[in-house]
């Protein structure tokens, strides 16, 4: 494998306990500082992709490396190291924030990776001041808007200093003032960032490159302003972009 | 661009899934006459049924081999695997203990059983716990593997129990997988932020956790409640479908209560 892959997937194929199989071989090379937009319809298996990046999901067959180290399930300290590359920010911030404030809360990964004392409350604060959010430190998360705990779910897995930085649907439920201010700050960052997302134009926006993940397999990787061009490309897996969006322009 | 990739297909092994709704794990679907009386029907009479047997006394030990014969006739003819119902019917283990202590510290006289000095109503009493208990315990093990959820909620609804505490009860079966499901998001969310859960130590990341489940379900709540509102709810729901009964359905049932509720009286009359 080439020294500069963040991520390395091979041959992934995975079915779900009752049967259902949702991945059919799945090919994904990533390099170090690469920002790339994961597409496709509801369905496809892309939160069953992310579930395999970090070892939530143990392969049916293939392979995931992160890093050049390979995921392995039955190795504990294999898995804590995977989860300390892998930073994955879910759709839904509440899934993530549960501290009794912000703090805590960015504080609970490093904590799990053995960081304490000053070398913690720095990596704490740095994570808050990529994300805008230092002067909320000490508020409880339900009582910030959304848009806030977004990005202090982002924040949450910065803090433990990934080498690739995973979004669930980053831009979902976001007013636009939100959105833009959250890419501002993705497009900031210097990690490898890969973003499941059905907002095309954000995808555009962020990711030099896409893929499309569709039934369970990559269909299409590229440039991502090619992708969205590609007229039938774009109807065979049923992405739309929105009424007026031209990407030309 | 497009990329044509081989297809891989594992090898799955497909389980038969049969329709149910949520919340009815414990339901076994089948064809059988206990399955196709209604629900109301089936509560009051093992309800009836539960409440006699408790009435009974200890000391008519025949009586409960007759209980315990009837419900294992009932549990024939609902085509009841017999390990399955012995298996569920280990919910009772906490009492059995409970009913195994009761004669080493029950008043006098006491007896010796194998050189050891036992209460002699200690011994009647864990027998009762444990002959009622188990009696109570298979009957409603049949009951909820031939009745579905909401067949009993409607049953319960039918026989006038408040409508809050079905709305209640209808609501906790409607929204469990909702919050199982954001149990399981916030676990793999922690898990993905390197944490496992292995001792004491943890527990109070677990108590954190638990304290937000609670208020994303209290607030859910709140919001399942203001969309009612805003769709009209005044406090009651009517029920579209009311299952009807007949009085032949009440005859079958009632035969289980009415057959329980002699043994007791010649066991009243007979002690």
């Amino acid at each position: 494998m080439t020294s500069n892959s963040s991520l390395e997937v091979k041959g992934l194929a995975y079915a779900y306990p009752d049967g259902n199989q949702a991945l059919f071989g799945v090919n994904l090379n990533i390099e170090r500082g690469e920002r790339v937009a994961l597409l496709g319809p509801n369905g496809a298996g892309k939160t069953t992709l992310v579930m395999h990046l970090n070892g939530i999901l143990k392969a049916g067959l293939g392979s995931v490396a992160v890093g050049g180290l390979e995921v392995n399930t039955e190795s504990k300290e294999t898995l804590q190291e995977i989860r300390q590359r892998v930073g994955i920010v879910f759709q839904d911030p509440d899934d993530q924030l549960f501290m009794p404030t912000v703090r805590e809360d960015i504080a609970f990964g490093p904590i799990n990776m053995g960081i304490t004392g000053s070398d913690l409350e720095d990596r704490v604060m740095e994570a808050l001041v990529l994300v805008g959010m230092a002067d909320f430190a000490d508020r409880p998360p339900h009582h910030l808007s959304f848009g806030q705990r977004r990005r202090v779910a982002v924040a949450t897995v910065l803090a433990m200093k990934p080498e690739i930085l995973v979004l669930d649907e980053p831009s979902s439920n976001l007013d636009p003032a939100s959105r833009r201010e959250l890419a501002d700050i993705l497009r900031s960052l210097d990690v490898t960032l890969l973003m499941v997302t059905h907002d095309l134009p954000y995808a555009l926006e962020l990711c030099p490159r896409s893929v499309i993940l569709s039934q369970g397999t990559i269909v299409a990787d590229g440039n991502t302003f090619d992708i969205l061009c590609n007229a039938a490309l774009m109807a065979e897996n049923r992405l739309e972009l929105p009424v007026g969006f031209e990407p030309r322009k | 661009m497009i990329i044509d990739s081989q297809r891989i297909t594992l090898d799955t092994k497909s389980e038969h899934v049969h329709g149910h709704g949520v919340g009815d794990h414990l339901y076994v679907h089948k064809h059988s006459i206990v399955h196709d009386l209604p629900a109301q029907v089936k509560v009051v009479a093992a309800i009836g049924f539960i409440f006699i047997v408790v009435l009974t006394p200890v000391h008519a030990v025949w009586a409960f081999a007759l209980y315990l014969s009837m419900m294992f006739m009932v549990v024939g003819l609902a085509k009841l695997h017999f390990p399955l119902v012995l298996r569920r019917m280990l919910i009772e283990i906490p009492f059995v203990i409970f009913a195994v202590l009761m004669p080493f510290f029950g008043s006098a006289p006491r007896i010796e059983v194998l050189g050891i000095s036992l209460s002699e109503a200690g011994l009647w009493a864990a027998f009762g716990i444990l002959a009622k208990g188990t009696i109570g315990v298979i009957t409603s093990v049949t009951l909820a593997a031939t009745t579905r959820a909401r067949d009993l909620l409607q049953g319960l609804e039918a026989i006038r129990v408040p409508a809050v505490l079905i709305q209640i009860a209808t609501f906790m079966l409607r929204y469990s997988a909702v919050v199982t499901n954001d149990l399981v998001r916030m676990k793999v969310a922690r898990e993905s932020r390197g944490f496992s859960a292995t001792g004491i130590k943890h527990w109070k990341v677990l108590a954190h956790s638990a304290g937000a489940l609670f208020i994303r379900s209290y607030e859910r709540g709140e919001r399942v409640h203001l969309a009612m509102l805003a769709r009209g709810y005044n406090g009651t729901i009517i029920d579209l479908y009311k299952p009807t009964v007949v009085r032949r359905d009440w005859l079958i049932a009632l035969i289980l209560p009415v057959l329980a509720i002699t043994i007791m009286m010649i066991a009243w009359v007979t002690l």
